[in-house]
């Protein structure tokens, strides 16, 4: 039998998605359901005065209009609001539990009736008058009020006196724009109550156990009264991490109304929701003629909200990634009126290594060094900021096979060189980075005597291919077909996961489901050797083997039992094994994913038109599960990372403190038509330190650095730099 | 006595053919035929995405023809013939469309598939695509957020059996 681990197989959910049977949280039908439909704040900040929900009420078919002045009571202290990813300064959003407006766009009323036309069209009857008060939410007319994050650094050096003394300088301010998660599907929960009061909480969520604590602590319930589920989730990619306010509004009428209650979020409202927050990233490096670096400087300014600080590592990769002997670094939060920015995708590094990234190419220019060359001339085995030697780091591989890959050695150097047509042609690249993460998770397999398995775990497939590496895992440890194995995820009453985030969920899964089919192995190859006159009579159990749906010896696949008979003979139906899996501290090495990525753009010179012809994204990631989801993993990064460089911008109009473009025709994400050819190369990256399998995980990777090789690439086709993303033709032709 | 303007319209009785059954409803006049399909009729397959015809994930076949159901008023397609994701598959056999996303990888999180797959049994049926560019520009109408693209344009190009 063929190993599944390192194959590319095809998704075991597959099926339920390309015919539509797979149900999403909004789509759980219940009797009697119950539709809620949100009121939000128009203005940034100040104080309900009064909320007229007469009209509302008066619509036939409205049961009830929630507000803070109606509604249950819900938890009134900080710790019961904060969720396991919560930030750890700040008190959390509560919806509907004062008349205090934090930002636009906050949800003030919740209008519920027996169907949600009727909702919507109710909610446009309640009237809001508002005390407003003064308000900003522009970072950088604000930027002088930047507070300084807490954050361990390690300065090295005097990197002020290096970069003064440096025979070649470059300094600049990169400008990331706030960002928009925009999953597919809309923000949902339908809470489905039984006769007896309990609530199943089908939601929208990376973390089903985190949102089930943060229910029971918000409502003062025990674990038993309520259960979150979230079978298949349309796409997340951190905005799900945290508990969003519709699951607690969904919770609060169901248990106001004692009924079933689904509440769906518009697109527009979900842009009250988390986000990628504007940061304003100024990176300073000095050289030497000969390109080695004599110092680095990361200081990275970014929003939050004045209720939470939000702030993720956009400086560290300066700090870790190359050599440099002085260097400092530091990061800086100005609270504004709006909510609290959350993970995206490849938090902080997305953004940090972006500007990073570009600055290195800025002054490989200064050098005139080609880039991968000064790259290699900073490049270093060990984490510079830990002084660690890596766990293993393939990234000079990732520079060889991505610019082989690419054709590299032909480009032409000098800007606006290389043309084809009216189009002025571009080549760029950049260095990504991201850690590899592993976190504690348990699963439970039950094994049957007919050779079937069920692996169960709470933890969520949002599209990152979890059903699929958990199958292939359990099948090969167990040693059966992928088809006898039933994968169940995403339900709060199964075996311990966190949220599913930070690219740690394969790695933590794959090795929790080791261990407990190392205990099913252990149980089997003790009934296999009870048999009379056992074929494996003798055998160490450390000798035997799961596989072909037989208890074997290794090497020996001669002398085997079936697992039907070693269950017969033992008088077992079914075998039971749940295992938490913990990863050994190990502090002595770095863990860190790279990727060398390479991008062409052609850009038509009299009008600005900017197409990314051809990414080539050469990874180094450990061993890769599933070459065909990974390969897909990476490239919808690389996707993320063009939407990035060129589309994705939420516009505030910040004389009303509110967002212009709260919809995805106006913010431009990338449509097919921009996505052109993605080479994905996973360099082989052998690890046998991480963790058995020498998993690293690739959620994130596939997007750090993209941004930044586009921005180098049009640099190169143009001569144009724009440090202002997203690089849109006006700046082009300005 | 209820202000006029609080009143909520009359409904309309409409006959929809959905995947060859026929459905009698009374609705709404302003329900859209996506409300239509996934609140009344339980047919969630076809997903909403954002109810402003911006993501094609609300994407059918009307008469054969690819329209976003969410742009698209029930009643005014009284008596239409709809497809919708659950009535491509010919009884256990997936369409080839179907087979080619699983194929292709076509998907990661799966909410827009419903639609692109819809979108290019229509697009098929068009016959105007003839290569991947062209496949590309007329399928941009369907946002995928997991940037799935590329694999969906190479299903595409392996149900319409040409490279």
């Amino acid at each position: 039998m063929k190993a599944y681990v390192g194959t590319p197989t095809s998704r075991v959910d597959g099926r339920a998605k390309v015919t539509g049977a797979a149900k999403y949280a909004g789509e759980f039908p219940a009797d009697g359901l119950l539709h809620g439909f949100v009121v939000e704040s128009t203005i940034p900040r100040g104080r309900i005065a009064r909320l007229d929900a007469s009209d509302a009420l008066q619509v036939k078919g409205v049961v009830d209009v929630l507000t803070h002045a109606h509604r249950p009571p819900l938890a009134d202290n900080d710790d019961a609001w904060k969720d396991e990813v919560a930030p750890e300064k700040g008190s959390p959003f509560r919806p509907l539990y004062d008349d205090r407006i934090r930002f636009n766009g906050q949800p003030i009323a919740l209008v519920v009736a027996d169907d949600w036309e009727t909702a919507k069209f109710a909610a446009t009857r309640v009237r809001v008058e508002y005390d407003r008060e003064a308000f900003a939410t522009d970072l950088e007319s604000e930027h002088g009020k930047a507070g300084k994050v807490d954050r361990p650094h390690k300065p090295r050096g005097d990197a002020a006196a290096a970069l003064a003394g440096a025979a070649v300088r470059h300094q600049a301010d990169y400008v990331l724009p706030t960002e928009h998660h925009n999953p597919m599907e809309l923000y949902a929960t339908t809470v489905v109550r039984d006769g007896s009061g309990r609530l199943t909480v089908h939601d929208k969520t990376q973390g089903v156990q985190n949102v089930h604590k943060y229910l029971c602590g918000v409502f003062n319930k025990r674990p038993d009264d309520l259960r979150v589920v979230s079978p298949y989730v349309g796409g997340a990619f951190g905005s799900g991490l945290r508990p969003q306010y519709q699951v607690v509004l969904a919770v609060l009428a169901a248990l106001e109304l004692k009924r079933s209650v689904r509440v769906v979020l518009t697109r527009q409202q979900m842009y009250g929701l988390g986000y990628r927050p504007m940061t304003i990233e100024r990176v300073a490096l000095g050289a030497k003629p000969d390109g080695t670096l004599d110092a680095v400087t990361h200081e990275a300014t970014a929003v939050t909200s004045r209720y939470e600080d939000f702030s993720r590592n956009d400086t560290g990769w300066a700090e870790q990634l190359y050599k440099s002997p002085n260097s400092l670094f530091s990061h800086k939060l100005v609270d504004l009126d709006v909510s609290t920015p959350c993970d995206m995708r490849a938090p902080g590094a997305a953004s940090g290594v972006c500007a990073l990234e570009c600055a290195m190419d800025e002054l490989a220019v200064a050098l005139k060094l080609d880039p991968i060359e000064l790259r290699l001339k900073c490049y270093s085995d060990r984490d510079q900021s830990e002084d660690l030697p890596y766990t293993s780091k393939q990234l000079r591989e990732c520079y060889a096979r991505g610019a082989e890959a690419f054709g590299w050695s032909r480009r032409n150097p000098a800007p606006r060189s290389m043309r084809n047509g009216k189009e002025l042609v571009g080549w760029g690249m950049a260095t990504g980075v991201w850690e590899a993460l592993q976190m504690p998770v348990a699963v439970r397999i039950v094994l049957t005597s007919n050779g079937h398995a069920e692996v169960s775990c709470a933890a969520s497939d949002i599209g990152t291919g979890t059903y699929t590496i958990v199958a292939q895992v359990a099948a090969d440890a167990l040693g059966l077909p992928i088809e006898n194995i039933d994968v169940k995820l995403a339900d709060s009453t199964l075996p311990q996961a966190p949220v599913e985030g930070g690219s740690w969920m394969a790695a933590s899964a794959a090795h929790a489901v080791l261990g407990a089919a190392e205990d099913i192995r252990q149980e089997l190859a003790r009934l296999a050797k009870a048999i009379p006159a056992s074929p494996l009579g003798g055998v160490d159990a450390p000798d035997v083997i799961l596989v072909d749906g037989a208890i074997a010896k290794a090497g020996d696949k001669a002398r085997a039992v079936s697992i039907a008979d070693a269950m017969r003979h033992g008088k077992l139906e079914r075998i039971e094994k749940q295992k938490l899996n913990h990863f050994a501290e190990d502090r002595s090495h770095a863990r860190n994913t790279h990727s060398a990525v390479f991008a062409e753009v052609k850009v038509d010179e009299e009008l600005g038109v900017i197409r990314v012809t051809r990414v080539v994204s050469a990874v180094a990631a450990g061993r890769i599960l599933n070459t065909k989801t990974g390969r897909s993993q990476i490239m919808g990064g690389v996707v993320w990372g063009i939407g990035m460089a060129l589309h994705e911008e939420t516009v505030m109009d910040h004389r009303f403190g509110r967002i212009m473009n709260a919809n995805i025709a106006e913010y431009h994400i990338p449509v097919n038509a921009d996505v052109h050819d993605i080479d994905v190369i996973f360099v082989d990256e052998p690890d046998d330190r991480i963790n058995q399998l020498g998993v690293k995980g690739i959620g994130e990777i596939g997007i750090v650095g993209v941004p930044a090789a586009i921005a180098n690439a049009v640099y190169h086709a143009t001569g144009k730099r724009i440090r202002r993303f997203p690089i849109t033709l006006d700046k082009l032709l300005d | 006595m209820a202000d006029a303007a609080n009143q909520i319209p009359d409904r309309i009785p409409i006959n929809l053919v959905v995947n060859g059954v026929r459905h009698t409803l009374d609705l709404v006049p302003w329900t859209t035929l996506l409300d239509a399909l996934r609140d009344h009729l339980e047919l969630t397959g076809t997903k909403k995405g954002c109810d402003h015809g911006q993501c094609g994930a609300c994407t059918v076949l009307i008469d054969g023809r690819r329209v976003n159901s969410c742009l698209t008023l029930a009643v005014m397609k009284d008596g239409a013939e709809i497809t919708t994701i659950e009535g491509l598959a010919k009884d256990l056999t997936l369409h080839p469309l179907q087979q080619a996303f699983i194929d292709h990888d076509a998907f990661q999180c799966g909410y827009c598939t419903p639609g692109q797959i819809c979108s290019a049994a229509g697009l098929l049926a068009e016959g105007r695509a003839r290569d991947a560019d062209e496949i590309r520009e007329l399928m941009s109408g369907n946002l995928c957020r997991c940037g799935a693209y590329p694999n969906i344009v190479a299903a595409i190009q392996q149900a319409m059996g040409r490279p």
